[in-house]
C-alpha cells in the first residue's frame, strides 16, 4: 500500500524536477502568467540575451496599470504608467508569448482570466510575478506568487528553485448564513489564525461549506491564503470544478478531456493523508464580516464593535492595535455598523467576477448610493456578461460608477486612489496603510456589504438592510 | 548576484509587526527602474508627510542608527506584495541582513536572490535584541553567514551575546560564491529537457 498523499503533494511530487540533497527543489512551471508589473522579470532576460524557454506556457494580460475609465492605451495620461503597459506588449511580441492586450475582450485582472480562460487547471504548478497568485488554487492548482528575479528564472528554465514548504487544512465545516459569503469565510479564516498564520505552509480548504461553493467563491477565498501568510491556498477537484472548466477556451477539449478529467479525479487528498496543522471553522458560526484596522487579521463580524487596545494579550499586539486604530480615526467600543463610510469600490482580483457583481447589484437594484461607488469588473468578459444580465444598468440607476477591467483602485497604481483620511469599503483584499493611497482607510469586506455601504454611507449589515426591504 | 560573506554594521530596532511590503516601498514608485535606485524610497510613508517634508523619529533617521545595516524586525516582516522592489529599496539604503521571528515568504525568497540575508530568530530572542538596542543606539552586531551566527558588540552584554540561526544550504552556498542561480539552473538542461519530454507525455493535453 502506498502512504497517503495530499492534494499540495501530489503536485509538488509530479513537477519536481530535481532534489539537492540538502532539499532544495527544483520545480517545473506548468503555466506561467505575466502582467505589465512584470517588466523587470523581462528586463533581466533582455540584460542576458536570453530567450523566454517555453513561451507557449506563459500568458499575459496587462491590469494594474491599466485605465478603467477607457482601454484607449491614450487614455493612460502619465507617460510612466504607459510604458508598463506597452512594454509587455513588446516583450510578449518578441517572446512570442500569448497576450491578452487592452482592446481584447479577454483581458482583465491576471488572476481573473487564468480560471476564465481555462489556463488554470486542476493538478498544474502554475506561478506568477504577484503575491494573490494562490487564487487559482481553487481549481485545485497548486499556485504561488513569486519575485522578479523568479520571474526571470522562470521565464528562462520554466524552473523554480524552492523549499517544500508545510501542509496545512482549514475546515469549514456546515452551512453559512445568508448574506454570509466566500470573503466572508476568508476573513473570519484570517481573523482565527493571524495574518502570518499560514506562513510557510500550503493550505487546503476542505470541508461541507467549500464543497458546496462555487466556483468563483472558492477563488474569492483561496485569493486571500497570501493574507493568512500562506504559500497557497487550494481546494480539491470536484464536479464543480470539472462543470466550470468544460468547454473554456484553454481547457483539455474531446478525447482529451477524457483523459485529463481521469488524471484530475486522482488529485484529492487520500483518506488519512497527514497534515502539518489542522483548523476547524464552523460556517454557521461566521457573520458578514469588516475590517476595522490596518492588517487583514483585524476583522469583525458587522454585529461586533472595535475592539479596545487595553485588552490586547500582549504589549506588542496593544501598540499594534493602537496604531491601527490612529490612522483610521477610530475609537475603541464604536460599533463596526456605526463606522462611516465615504467611498466604495467593488472590484478586485478576489471579488471582480460574475457572482461577486450579481450579489452586489442584488442590493443596489432599486435604491440609490449616498457616497462615490465604483464596479470594476475583472475581465473585459465579466463586464460583456454583466451588461448581457443588465447589472450595469441597475448600478448606474442606483449612481454607482461602471468602470473598464484592471486592478482599479485595490492597489491605485493605475491612479484610481482613496484620498487620505477617506473610510472606503473595498472589496480588496489588502487593509494595509497607504494600500489605497496616501492616508485611505480601507475596510475589507463582500461584494453585498460594500454596495450596502454605499447604500447608507455607513457600514450596514446587508442581513438587516434586505429583511427591511422583505 | 552581491556576495554575502559576513557583514559588521550598526542595527537599528524595528517595534513592527506585519511590516507590509507597501509599507516598505509604496506602491506609487513600483514603474521606476531599477537603475534609478531605490534607498531613499525606503519606508517613505513613514519618513515623510503628504507635502515631501521629512517626518522626524523613524528609527533609521535617528542619528545613532543612521547608518544601519542591519534591521532587526518582528513577526511577519515583508508581508503582503510579492514586489521585489522592497528587497532593492533596504539594499540600496544600506541595509544587507533583517532578523525578524518570521518573514512574508515572497520576500524571504526575493532577498536571497538580491544577497540580502533574512535571519530568522525567536520572537522572544527578536524582542530581546530590540530592547538591547533601544538601550545601546548605535550598537553594532556582527553576522557571519558561513558560521551562521549574529554576535553584539565585542565586550558589551547587555541582552547581546551569540545567537545561532539555520539557513538552507543551498541558499548559503549560492549567497556566499555569489553565483547566480539562472546561471546554475541552465547547466542543468539535459535534466530539465528529459524531465518535460515526461511531462508531456503525462499530460499531452497542456
Ligand atoms: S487586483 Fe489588486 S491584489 Fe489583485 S492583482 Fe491587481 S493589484 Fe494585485
Amino acid at each position: 500500500m502506498t502512504t497517503p498523499r495530499t492534494l499540495f503533494e501530489k503536485i509538488w511530487e509530479r513537477h519536481t524536477v530535481q532534489v539537492r540533497p540538502d532539499g532544495a527543489t527544483l520545480l517545473h512551471v506548468a503555466r506561467h502568467l505575466v502582467h505589465d508589473g512584470s517588466r523587470a522579470g523581462f528586463q533581466a532576460l533582455t540584460e542576458r540575451g536570453l530567450p523566454v524557454r517555453h513561451p507557449e506556457r506563459t500568458f499575459g494580460t496587462p491590469d494594474h496599470y491599466v485605465s478603467t475609465a477607457s482601454h484607449d492605451l491614450a487614455a493612460i495620461t502619465e507617460p510612466y504608467r504607459r510604458e508598463m503597459v506597452t512594454a509587455l506588449t513588446a516583450n510578449a511580441r518578441e517572446h512570442g508569448v500569448t497576450l491578452f492586450d487592452l482592446g481584447d475582450r479577454r483581458q482583465g485582472i491576471v488572476h481573473v482570466i487564468g480560471p476564465e480562460q481555462g489556463i488554470t487547471q486542476p493538478g498544474l504548478l502554475m506561478v506568477c510575478g504577484d503575491s494573490h497568485t494562490a487564487t487559482h488554487g481553487a481549481l485545485g492548482a497548486l499556485a504561488f506568487g513569486i519575485g522578479a528575479s523568479e520571474v526571470s528564472h522562470v521565464l528562462a528554465t520554466q524552473t523554480l528553485w524552492q523549499t517544500r514548504p508545510k501542509s496545512m487544512r482549514v475546515a469549514v465545516e456546515g452551512q453559512l448564513g445568508a448574506w454570509v459569503t466566500p470573503k466572508d469565510v476568508i476573513l473570519a479564516i484570517i481573523a482565527r489564525i493571524g495574518a502570518a498564520g499560514g506562513t510557510g505552509h500550503v493550505i487546503e480548504y476542505a470541508g461541507s461549506a467549500f464543497r458546496a461553493m462555487s466556483m468563483e467563491g472558492r477563488l474569492t477565498v483561496c485569493n486571500m491564503s497570501i493574507e493568512a501568510g500562506a504559500r497557497a491556498g487550494m481546494v480539491a477537484p470536484d464536479e464543480t470544478t470539472y462543470a466550470y472548466l468544460r468547454g473554456r477556451p484553454y481547457a483539455p477539449q474531446g478525447p482529451m478531456w477524457d483523459r485529463a478529467l481521469a488524471f484530475w479525479r486522482g488529485l484529492p487528498s487520500d483518506p488519512g493523508a497527514v497534515f502539518d496543522r489542522e483548523v476547524t471553522l464552523s460556517g454557521a458560526d461566521i457573520a458578514p464580516m469588516v475590517t476595522w484596522g490596518t492588517s487583514p487579521e483585524d476583522a469583525a463580524p458587522i454585529t461586533g464593535d472595535v475592539p479596545d487596545p487595553a485588552r490586547a494579550p500582549t504589549a506588542e499586539r496593544r501598540e499594534a492595535m493602537a496604531r491601527a486604530l490612529a490612522y483610521m480615526g477610530l475609537e475603541p467600543g464604536t460599533a463596526i455598523a456605526a463606522i462611516p463610510v465615504d467611498r466604495v469600490f467593488i472590484g478586485s482580483c478576489t471579488n471582480s467576477r460574475i457572482e461577486d457583481l450579481r450579489s452586489a447589484a442584488a442590493i443596489a437594484r432599486g435604491r440609490k448610493a449616498l457616497v462615490p461607488a465604483m464596479v470594476v469588473a475583472g475581465s473585459g468578459l465579466v463586464k460583456a456578461q454583466a451588461e448581457a444580465e443588465g447589472l450595469h444598468t441597475v448600478f448606474l440607476e442606483a449612481g454607482f460608477e461602471w468602470r473598464e477591467p484592471g486592478c482599479s483602485m485595490c492597489v491605485g497604481m493605475n491612479g484610481d486612489l482613496v484620498a487620505a483620511g477617506e473610510h472606503c469599503a473595498s472589496t480588496s483584499n489588502r487593509n494595509f496603510v497607504g494600500r489605497q493611497g496616501r492616508g485611505a482607510r480601507t475596510h475589507l469586506l463582500s461584494p453585498a456589504m460594500a454596495a450596502a455601504a454605499a447604500i447608507t454611507g455607513r457600514m450596514t449589515d446587508v442581513r438587516q438592510l434586505m429583511a427591511g426591504a422583505a | 548576484m552581491r556576495k554575502f560573506e559576513t557583514l559588521e554594521a550598526v542595527a537599528a530596532p524595528l517595534d513592527m509587526a506585519n511590516t507590509d511590503t507597501d509599507q516598505i516601498i509604496p506602491a506609487r514608485f513600483l514603474w521606476r527602474p531599477r537603475s534609478e535606485g531605490y534607498g531613499h524610497l525606503l519606508f517613505n510613508d513613514l519618513r515623510t508627510n503628504q507635502d515631501g517634508s521629512p517626518k522626524p523619529g523613524f528609527v533609521l533617521d535617528r542619528p545613532a542608527c543612521k547608518d544601519a545595516g542591519i534591521l532587526v524586525g518582528d513577526r511577519n516582516f515583508g508581508c503582503g506584495s510579492s514586489r521585489e522592489h522592497a528587497v532593492w529599496a533596504l539594499m540600496d539604503a544600506g541595509i544587507g541582513v533583517v532578523i525578524a521571528p518570521s518573514f512574508g515568504d515572497i520576500f524571504f525568497n526575493n532577498s536571497f536572490k538580491n544577497g540580502l540575508l533574512p535571519i530568522v530568530l525567536p520572537e522572544a530572542r527578536c524582542a530581546e535584541l530590540r530592547a538591547a538596542l533601544a538601550r545601546n543606539p548605535g550598537a553594532r552586531l556582527v553576522v557571519d553567514l558561513q558560521a551562521q551566527t549574529v554576535t553584539g558588540p565585542a565586550g558589551v552584554n547587555d541582552g547581546f551575546g551569540t545567537d545561532h540561526f539555520d539557513v538552507d544550504p543551498f541558499r548559503k552556498q549560492l549567497l556566499l560564491s555569489g553565483l547566480d542561480d539562472i546561471s546554475f539552473t541552465l547547466s542543468q538542461q539535459d535534466l530539465i529537457a528529459a524531465f518535460e519530454a515526461k511531462f508531456a507525455a503525462e499530460m499531452p493535453w497542456l
